[in-house]
């Protein structure tokens, strides 16, 4: 059927290019002849077909100027303006915040303290109990003791504070909107789109418009936390909601239900899984965020990260980024077993026997307290007995920097000189029209004309945008760093499926590190290699490899088993087994981690600008500093398009390979 | 027959595709084969006409995809069929408000589901409560009529379970219990048994009979089982591609089956449990003499079949007032076991 709709001579096209014979390397060919010979004849190119002439440039940062400007300063019925709206909104948040601010640490009054640091600690240990077993439990135990001990408390507090507070707003709105997408497709059309944008934005796009709107802080850093984290939670909605089985609504129907009814006793219950998952990726994605959030104003580990990486006292930084992990392997850990918990019947007696949980909590709190009363320590740990691991590492990298520096520095010289710096020499030389031409015949290739027209959007955008100059070497910084990823993360994936104990060990490995937040994974690049373009492209690396070693296991290990079995019998050696059948087989799942390296370098770039590279990440750097709103959302859309044109092209690669292979 | 039918549908349309209203109104409101397939409609029911007595089971046949669970759920109003009449209570369901479409639907409808839809957050008692619930009865009240219904099924004691700590049959009886809680006067069934194993699908028979012994439902069964039909049906109705191409008791399509269709389902039954002595008498002929021993018409050939076999000469058959309508013999006996379906429909 899908046949008709395309004409006769684009049908004889496709034909040709997908004959018999060679026909990967027909494809080939024919998808990158046009760009090739747009590079050829390049030299002779008018340049404005190379490089968008300044003045010609689409002034997108002005407009948008005009328009914060306006709603900075223009008055609603001369009364207030759009800044005063977002200010007052954002006041509210406070109320919250403060609250469990002062439940956690902070004390409402000198007669009112905080929980006591071994009452957090044990709610947490019974919160851990409960949602999984007594394992989850001493972990949860063991990491906030560790935050107590190692004199964390405090600032661990506040950044848990505002992860417990944005969390859950981010959620409501995430959910609401699903709700309504969900409901009204004309809404959902117009959703899509702004989540996909919104989820390949850069952490810092968001923060220069919060900073204007609101102001920098701790309230801001919580409400840009907010507005980061629930895209993902209005598309899980929509999932969750389309996925409720036909049969559970029906029964709904038949019940008698009203809209209403279906909605909240039926729809969303059944579609719970979902949500839940989520809880858990919001919830980590506040993490992430919050660390980042310091940048505007955000109290709490971050902001302190930050500081001593400025100062580059490694040492401290390296301990404040312990604490983020284990914060991030706990709170990970604790909604994942949220998710996971199953509903159990109750057993009969009286309120402790059917909720033994609750009861041990309220025992903890009382306890806690009373104990606290006596022994000031188990309040707050005092400063004088707080463990410091930081001399410890400050050691570690003396004795990296003596043994090792040369080999390190010879390392990244050679790279810089022989592959970095020539590859972005070639890079630059890039026209926006070869660009053009080859998005536009890959989207077309494999998405038809829609995807084809998207792709010509981005690729004017990119050009036409004012900072061509800058994507191209964030592009060079994001591939050569794919490249890296990928070939190192295929390598570990592939090893790694080889038997189920060792995929076990590397996705336990993996799982683990992805919660960390991305700021995390500066530390060790700085600690190694100084400030430069090869030690943010080794961050990169670290953290983007990944999607592609977990998705390359996943792929290799979810190959039907009659497949692998039919191939055996047929006298495969393991290693034809391997390359002929289950490579192949695997090879969509492989490029959807690819996808999201490249999702994940994009990101890590522009906070990499942090330790000094001359990307799109310094302008979203220099524009917070300028506190220029509009080049802040202009360069972030540059590094969003960046990320959506990769995206679709290989979304759209990877379904028609899974069709052919009947993968479906 | 007399009665009323509880509920019924008179030539219901159900097409799927860019503008069915458009194609039914182009032929008058009865478009042929071709043009229904040539502009790609998919016809899931055509044509359908049906009455359901109160108190009865009708079965509904055919194979997969002949449009059994579209055609139920257009009684039900589930799907809103393209063209034709609904009537329950004599009231015609599709022009009725939304309104009173639910009020009907809360207090007189009653639905099974193949993969037993029960919300998975809530216990066995919530899950059957539900119903209930959402008409606004309070809690005491629902809980208390829920777990009457409950014990009724079987599951007494299970009330404070989560449907995943149950087997399959066991959930299968909540959602029974969940669809006769509002005591509905019809009941749907949409292949209730057909994901359960053989041994725990022939137990769930027995109990939906006892319960239907008790509580006399108008009920509509769907099945893709002939020996679940058999075993349970008043009457059957068979579709094939989307059109009823037969209705009539077990033994009618056992014995004149409309097309080689139902041929082909009936050909595997067990002729002799299913069929009476009446279905193979033949009227004496004159002056043949027959044995003094009888057998009722209703009974079924297998439980007399020893009895014919053993007599040298034919049985007299009487009926209820025990007056002799028809004689039966061996010959009659053989021919039904050996009988193809062909010979049978001659
Ligand atoms: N929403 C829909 N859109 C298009 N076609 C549909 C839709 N729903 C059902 N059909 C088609 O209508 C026909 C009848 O479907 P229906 O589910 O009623 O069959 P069934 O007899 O219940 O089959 P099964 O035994 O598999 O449950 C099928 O060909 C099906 O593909
Ligand atoms: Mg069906």
């Amino acid at each position: 059927m899908a046949e008709v709709a395309i004409p006769a001579g684009e049908l004889a096209v496709r034909r040709w290019v997908a004959g018999s014979g060679q026909s990967g390397l027909r494809v080939a060919l024919f998808l990158l002849a046009p760009f090739f010979l747009v590079l050829l004849v390049g030299p002779w190119l008018p340049d404005w077909l190379r490089i968008v002439p300044k003045d010609w440039s689409a002034p997108f940062v002005g407009w948008i100027n005009v328009v914060v400007e306006v709603l900075r300063t223009e008055e609603v019925f001369g009364l207030f303006t759009f800044r005063d709206i977002t200010r007052a909104i954002a006041n509210l948040i406070d109320y919250p915040l403060d609250f469990v601010e002062a439940v956690l640490v902070a004390g409402f009054s000198d007669s009112v303290p905080g929980l006591p640091w071994i009452a957090v600690t044990g709610l947490a240990i019974v919160l851990g109990w409960y949602l999984q077993g007594r394992q989850l439990g001493i972990v949860a135990g063991f990491c906030f003791a560790y935050m107590a001990i190692f004199g964390k408390w405090e600032l661990s507090m506040v950044t848990l504070s505002v992860v417990l507070v944005a969390a859950p707003v981010a959620g409501a709105i995430g959910v609401a909107l699903g709700i309504v997408a969900f409901k009204k497709a004309w809404f959902e059309k117009l959703l899509w789109p702004v989540l996909n944008v919104m989820q390949a934005l850069p952490h810092f796009s968001y923060m220069i418009p919060v900073a204007i709107f609101i102001g920098i802080g701790h309230k801001a850093g919580t409400i840009a936390t907010i507005i980061f984290a629930f895209p993902v939670m209005s598309r899980l909605t929509i999932l969750g909601l389309k996925g409720v089985s036909p049969e559970v609504r029906e029964a709904g129907i038949m019940a008698g239900c009203t809209k209403r009814q279906m909605l909240w006793k039926v729809e969303l219950p059944a579609a719970r899984p979902t949500l839940m998952v989520g809880v858990n990726q919001i919830i980590m994605l506040c993490l992430a965020m919050v660390v980042l959030a310091s940048f505007v104003g955000a109290k709490g580990l971050g902001h302190d990260l930050l500081n001593r990486l400025r100062s580059l006292w490694i040492g401290q930084a390296l301990e404040i980024g312990v604490v983020i992990v284990f914060m991030a392997i706990i709170l990970d850990r604790l909604s994942q077993a949220w998710a996971e918990k199953e509903p159990e019947h109750a057993r009969e007696g009286p309120f402790h026997v059917r909720h033994p949980f609750a009861t041990a909590g309220i025992a903890v709190v009382v306890i806690s307290y009373v104990l606290a009363a006596f022994i000031p320590a188990l309040q707050l740990w005092p400063k004088s007995l707080s463990v410091t691991t930081a001399p410890m590492w400050d050691a570690m990298i003396d004795a990296i920097v003596v043994y090792a520096f040369d080999y390190l520095e010879l390392i990244k010289d050679t790279l810089l000189v022989h592959v970095l710096i020539p590859m972005r020499d070639l890079y630059l030389l890039l026209p926006w029209s070869a660009l053009l031409v080859f998005a536009v015949t890959l989207g077309w290739y494999y998405g038809g004309w829609p995807v084809a027209g998207i792709q010509a959007l981005f690729a004017l955008y990119l050009a036409f945008a004012g900072f061509w100059e800058r994507t191209l070497i964030t592009a060079y910084m994001v591939s050569f760093a794919v490249i890296v990823c990928v070939t190192f993360g295929s390598i570990v994936g592939i090893w790694a499926a080889g038997g189920p104990r060792r995929s076990k060990v590397v996705e336990l490995i993996l799982d683990t590190f992805q919660t960390f937040p991305s700021f995390i994974y500066l530390i060790p690049a700085i600690m190694l290699f100084n400030v430069n373009d090869f030690a943010a492209i080794m961050a990169i690396v670290i953290y983007a490899t990944i999607p592609t070693t977990r998705l390359t296991i996943f792929g290799l290990r979810t190959v039907p088993h009659d497949i692998v079995e039919a191939a055996i019998a047929s006298g495969c050696t393991p290693r034809q087994v391997l390359w002929k059948v289950r490579m192949p087989l695997a090879f969509p799942a492989i490029m959807l981690g690819i996808n999201q390296t490249i999702m994940y370098a994009l990101f890590m770039v522009v906070i990499a600008a942090f330790i000094g590279t001359t990307d799109l990440g310094q302008e979203i750097f220099r524009s917070k500093a300028e506190n220029d709103a509009g080049k802040s959302l202009v360069v972030g859309l540059c590094v969003a398009f960046m990320g959506l044109m990769a995206d679709q092209l290989i979304n759209a690669w990877a379904r028609e390979r899974k069709k052919v292979l009947g993968l479906e | 027959m007399v009665l009323d039918a509880k509920i019924a549908c008179r030539n219901v349309w159900k097409l799927y595709g860019k503008d069915p209203e458009g194609l039914l109104a182009a032929h008058g409101g009865n478009p042929p084969d071709d043009a229904i397939l040539e502009d790609g409609y998919i016809p899931a029911v055509r044509h359908a006409t049906l009455d359901v007595f109160p108190g009865e089971i009708l079965v509904i046949m055919g194979l997969s995809g002949s449009g059994k669970s579209t055609l139920v759920r257009c009684l039900s109003r589930l799907i809103e069929p393209t063209a034709g009449e609904v009537l329950f209570d004599g009231q015609d369901l599709l022009k009725i408000p939304a309104k009173e479409l639910i009020e009907i639907r809360r207090h007189k409808m009653g639905m099974v589901f193949q993969h037993f839809a029960l919300l998975p957050h809530r216990t066995v008692l919530q899950n059957v409560a539900f119903p209930l619930e959402v008409q606004g009865i309070d809690r005491a009240t629902r809980e208390k009529r829920a777990l009457e219904v409950i014990e009724l099924v079987g599951l007494k004691g299970r009330d404070g379970y989560y449907p995943r700590e149950l087997s399959g049959g066991q959930q299968q009886r909540v959602g029974i219990a969940r669809s006769l809680a509002v005591e509905p006067d019809v009941w749907f069934l949409d292949e209730p048994f057909s994901a359960l194993d053989p041994l725990i699908r022939r137990e769930m028979q027995d109990e939906f009979l006892r319960l239907q012994t008790m509580l006399q439902k108008t009920i509509a069964f769907i099945t893709h089982d002939f020996d679940e039909a058999i075993r349970l049906a008043d009457r059957i109705a068979i579709m094939n591609e989307g059109r009823i191409v037969q209705i009539g008791t077990p033994e009618e399509l056992v014995t004149r089956p409309a097309d080689d269709y139902v041929a082909n389902f009936t050909r595997d039954v067990a002729r002799e449990k299913l069929l009476t002595v009446a279905s193979i008498m033949e009227a004496p002929a004159d002056g043949e003499t027959l044995s003094d021993a009888a057998v009722r018409q209703t009974d079924k050939v297998a439980d007399v079949a020893r009895l014919i076999i053993d007599s040298e000469l034919p049985l007299r058959v009487t009926d209820g007032d025990g007056r002799v309508i028809g004689a039966v013999g061996r010959a009659h006996v053989l021919d039904m076991l050996f009988a193809t379906a062909g010979e049978a429909r001659g």
